[in-house]
Formats: C-alpha cells, sequence, structure tokens
C-alpha cells in the first residue's frame, strides 16, 4: 500500500515539475525543475522495481546513512576546499574570472558556493551522520521512523544540489548565507521537520535514563536552525513558475533579521553542532569520560542563551539603533566566558591522557581543533567590541577570524570525526596509515596558520589606510591603493588554501584505503594484541 | 501597532527577562544539587556503552 502511495507521489510530482519546467521564467528554475524530474523519475523506477519484496525488517543500529554520510562529507570538503582556493586565487589574479566563463564563474557566482558548500555542504553532512551515529549509540537506540533517515540524508543532498546549481546560475535572494531560493527553502523546511522527527523519535525511546550532553547540543542545533531559516527566509515568489522572490522584511527589520540569522548560523550550525561533535568524539578517541559534566551543562545553557543575542555585533554604524547594536556587543563579550568553559572541558579530558597527544595524530588534530575554538571565540567577542570594528569591519580580518574558526574548529573536529568513525563503520581495526594522519594534520595546521597570518596583516592594514587622512583632513589612500597593497598577503592566503586542501586530498586517500585495504577488526585482534600502526 | 509593541516590549524588557534569567540560574543551580556527582558520573560514561549493538539487542 505504501508502495503505491509512493509511486503516485513520486509520479505527480515529475509531471509537476515537467509542467513547471516548460513554463519556467528563468533558467535557474528551469534546470531545477528539470533535476525535480530526473531525480522523481528516478525514485519512481526504483520504487516500481521493488513493488511487492520482502520487506526485511532490520534491527541492529541504522548504519546506512553515516556510512553515505561519512564519504559524501569527505566529498563535498574537497569540493569547497577547491572552490575556497580557487576564488582566493581569483583575487589575487583577477584574469581568473575568465571571459568566457562571465557570469558563471565569476567570483561573485563562486562565492556562495564555496561558502554553501563548506558550511552547509560539508559541515551540514557531517552534522546529520555524526548525529545520526552519536544519538544511536548515546540512546541505545536504532534510530527512529525506519527510512525516514535516508530521507533526511537524501532530501538534505537535494537541498545542496539546488542551492549549488541555483547559484552559478543566479538564482540567489542576496541573503548571505541563505542564499538559496523559495522553494529550495520550502524543501529545506521539510526535511528539517522530518530530521527533528527523526532524532527526538530516537532519543524518545532511548534506552539510557538520562540524555548524553552531546544530543543536547545537536538538538539545539537542529530547533535553532528551524526557527532560524524559516523566519530569515520569509518571502513571496514573484511567480510559482520563476526563482524570484521578494523578502517580506525591509530595511534595517530585513538587516537585523539577516544577521539574527547569520550569526546564529555561526552559533548554533558551526557551534552548537559541532560541540556535539566534540562532546562525543573527544571522549571515545581519549577513551575517557568529559573533563566535568558539570561544566558541559553550563556551558550548554550559557551558550544557547546569549548566542542568539549576538546578531546586531554585525550592523555597528549602520541604521540599526545604537541600543541594539549594543546589546549585540555585550551578549557576545559575555559568550566569551562560556566558550571558554567549553573549550576548557575538550582539552581537560585529555588530563592524565596527555602522552597520546604524541602518540595519536587524531587526538592531535581535536585538540587544535579545540584550540582554535577557543582562539576564534576570543577574537570574535573583541572584534564585537564597536571600536574594534570599526578598524575590522569590512576588512579581510573578518575573513581570517571566520576562516581560523571554520578551518580550525569545524574543519579539525570533523577530520578527527572521520577518522574516528571510518575504521567503525567499516569495521576496520584502524586507519591505514597514522603517518598520513600525520602529514595532514601539519599540512591543514600550516595551512591555517598561513591564511589567518596573512589575513590579520592585510586587514590591519586596509582598516589603516582606509582610516588614513593628512594634514588638511583628507582621506589619503584611494580603495585601489589598498587593493594594490593586499596583494601579496592574497597569494600567501591562496597558498594556505592549496595545503589546506592538500591535506583533505592525503584524508580521502587514507580513509579510501582504511575501507579498502586495512585489516578487519575481529581478525586483527585475534592475530595480534598490538596496535595498527 | 505601536501599542502592541509598546506592550510586548514592555513585557520582553522586565517579567520574560526575568522569567529567562531565572531559568538560566535555576539550571545552573540545578546542576549542582545535592547527590548530582554520582548521577553526572553515570551520564559522563554513556558513550562508552552500547557501542555495537542497542541496548535491547544484548542476547
Amino acid at each position: 500500500m505504501w508502495d503505491y502511495l509512493k509511486l503516485a507521489i513520486y509520479g505527480l510530482l515529475a509531471v509537476l515539475a515537467a509542467i513547471a519546467a516548460s513554463y519556467a521564467r528563468d533558467v535557474a528554475y528551469q534546470v531545477h525543475a528539470v533535476l525535480v524530474v530526473l531525480i522523481a523519475a528516478g525514485l519512481f523506477v526504483y520504487t516500481l522495481r521493488g513493488v511487492g519484496d520482502e520487506k526485511v525488517v532490520e534491527t541492529g543500529y541504522m548504519d546506512g546513512p553515516v556510512r553515505v554520510g561519512v564519504a559524501l562529507t569527505a566529498f563535498w570538503g574537497v569540493v569547497g576546499f577547491l572552490v575556497g582556493t580557487f576564488i582566493a586565487f581569483q583575487l589575487a589574479f583577477p584574469d581568473l574570472n575568465f571571459a568566457w566563463a562571465d557570469g558563471y564563474l565569476n567570483f561573485g557566482r563562486l562565492r556562495p558556493l564555496h561558502t554553501s558548500a563548506v558550511i552547509f555542504a560539508f559541515g551540514g553532512t557531517a552534522l546529520i551522520s555524526s548525529s545520526f551515529y552519536v544519538v544511536q549509540r548515546t540512546s541505545g537506540a536504532r534510530l527512529w521512523g525506519g527510512n525516514l533517515a535516508w530521507f533526511v540524508f537524501w532530501g538534505y543532498q537535494i537541498v545542496i544540489l539546488l542551492a549549488a546549481t541555483g547559484y552559478l546560475l543566479g538564482a540567489t535572494q542576496s541573503k548571505e548565507y541563505a542564499e538559496p531560493e523559495w522553494y529550495t527553502d520550502l524543501w529545506l523546511t521539510i526535511v528539517w521537520v522530518a530530521y527533528l522527527l527523526v532524532f527526538m523519535g530516537t532519543l524518545m525511546k532511548r534506552k539510557e535514563p538520562h540524555i548524553y550532553v552531546a544530543n543536547w547540543f545537536y538538538l539545539s542545533f537542529i530547533v535553532t536552525i528551524a526557527m532560524l531559516h524559516v523566519v530569515n527566509n520569509l518571502s513571496i515568489p514573484v511567480s510559482i513558475f520563476g526563482s524570484k522572490s521578494v523578502q517580506l522584511f525591509a530595511g534595517v527589520q530585513d538587516a537585523m533579521t539577516q544577521w539574527w540569522y547569520g550569526h546564529n548560523a555561526v552559533g548554533f550550525f558551526l557551534t552548537a553542532g559541532f560541540l556535539g561533535m566534540m562532546y562525543y568524539f573527544v571522549p571515545k578517541q581519549a577513551e575517557r569520560p568529559v573533563f566535568s559534566y558539570k561544566l558541559s551543562i553550563i556551558h550548554f545553557w550559557a551558550l544557547i542563551f546569549l548566542y542568539i543575542w549576538a546578531g546586531p555585533h554585525h550592523l555597528h554604524y549602520t541604521a540599526l539603533p545604537d541600543w541594539a547594536s549594543t546589546l549585540g556587543m555585550v551578549f557576545s563579550i559575555v559568550l566569551w566566558m562560556p566558550s571558554w568553559g567549553g573549550m576548557i572541558n575538550g582539552l581537560m579530558t585529555l588530563s592524565g591522557a596527555w602522552d597520546k597527544l604524541r602518540t595519536d595524530p587524531v587526538i592531535r588534530m581535536m585538540v587544535v581543533s579545540i584550540g582554535f575554538y577557543g582562539m576564534s571565540t576570543f577574537e570574535g567577542p573583541m572584534m564585537s567590541i564597536r571600536a574594534v570594528n570599526s578598524l575590522s569591519h569590512y576588512t579581510d580580518w573578518t575573513i581570517g577570524h571566520v576562516h581560523s574558526g571554520a578551518l580550525g574548529w569545524n574543519g579539525m573536529i570533523t577530520f578527527g570525526m572521520l577518522y574516528f568513525l571510518v575504521p567503525k563503520l567499516w569495521n576496520r581495526a584502524g586507519l591505514y596509515s597514522q603517518k598520513l594522519v600525520s602529514w595532514h594534520f601539519w599540512l591543514a595546521t600550516i595551512g591555517i596558520v598561513l591564511y589567518a597570518a596573512s589575513m590579520w596583516v592585510t586587514g590591519i592594514m586596509e582598516g589603516l589606510m582606509w582610516r588614513e587622512v593628512d594634514a588638511q583632513g583628507f582621506l589619503v589612500n584611494s580603495f585601489a591603493d589598498t587593493v594594490a597593497a593586499k596583494f601579496p598577503m592574497y597569494v600567501v592566503r591562496g597558498l594556505g588554501g592549496v595545503l589546506f586542501l592538500g591535506g583533505a586530498v592525503i584524508m580521502c586517500y587514507n580513509l579510501w584505503m582504511t575501507v579498502k585495504r586495512a585489516p578487519a577488526a575481529e581478525a586483527a585482534g585475534d592475530a595480534t594484541a598490538a596496535p595498527a600502526e | 501597532m505601536m501599542d502592541t509593541y509598546g506592550i510586548m516590549r514592555a513585557f520582553a524588557d522586565s517579567w520574560f527577562l526575568i522569567a529567562m534569567f531565572a531559568f538560566f540560574v535555576g539550571a545552573a543551580l540545578f546542576a549542582f544539587r545535592p547527590g548530582s556527582n554520582k548521577v553526572h558520573k553515570d551520564i559522563a560514561n554513556i558513550p562508552f556503552r552500547h557501542e555495537d549493538k542497542p541496548a535491547g539487542d544484548r542476547d
């Protein structure tokens, strides 16, 4: 019965999308409608071939989506880093904005592709797959909802596909980190509600009496992103057959809503969600429980109560009332404390096991990740202070800050998670090569250092150049002067990106060989007691 | 319109602010309740149970 219903839905969807494709008012919409036709038709055929098959009731943990998710996380990581490195060189060498690809592969089109690829494709896939893994283990229960988890997983990948192709073809609502147009937003809302159901359902049927702290962080990430996404994407499509939409809010209200969303995307997507990862994978890799469970509770409540107010610090010296931007600034500074509480909690989990830093490159990666979390959560509050912001805003300092958080904290903890999960998921005794992990670690770390250092230098330099006045009070430098002065730092930044990308490629090779070549877990355990090195 | 804003703003600036702050302080104090050490020790060790199979599938 369910099969026939699915067939009807897929068939109807394919026909409606085909009609929409023929009435399409713009290229992006047309391409997306054709993609929907292909996906729906493919699912129709897939379901049709399976009609009448015996349904096997599966038990044990549901790790299928996690396995695919781990592979796709690595893939999206490389794609996102590659696009990022390319646009870094586009800034240094404008000739890389090829004339033949103008309007498709120029900086303006590729930049949102890069940010969405790393945040939502790499980070989002990492969050969804790791949360599925963690919630099952810490609840002692299989994922709730059967194939709903697959729907969440592939539904989210469709969002990525629509967003990425849309950017290249010019479908954007011009909201930073919320660029996808109205129909992609609606689809993400459906997928996200299903995600919440799967996660909550699993928590509700848990066999442990308590909900482990990692799940609190994951849950706050899911709930808050749902709220932020819906409110920031309130818009009315110009036509049901076109990708263009008009925002419901206007002026400063729109700006405030956007940065309430934007900063909490950092706070709840890139911080709370990844802290969920930290609170599970760091204790697992260190083989000892979290340093202080009490501190983790305080960390959680303080973080979610404070982060939500920090957004207005993006709008200093704008039409936003002073009281609002002061509020954002004060909350950002207060936020420093819980952030460092969390950092201490993560680092001190290693107390008594510091020797692992010498022997285990994966734990080294996690520790550096937590270190960067601490560093960027100090830098951020400092930059939110109005006086500092008057120098730093609109300069490359901001970009440096974002990347020390994103590459250092989010990137490194995700790499650690991948190195932990791949041997577990494919039942391997250990990683293919610890030495390659060390190579990845050093390439990535040096890459981040080059990136952050060059952006500090160029950011502060251009901030100072913009405000430099002569004895008569006239501005000394033109904008083009700052662009010319920034060239060497742009090249260094691009090289940092090359190193980081190189590390990620090494990781992919290592993980691939782990699945293909590393000895299976039981066999290795029987043969020798020595860990695979 | 302005009146609705005024009422909601006054409420947000007073009672709701107090309620949120009280909830936060309450949650923090609750973490330090007597006897919580044992409970927290147990919860902190959750990641080291049920690694391979759900809780019911032991046999």
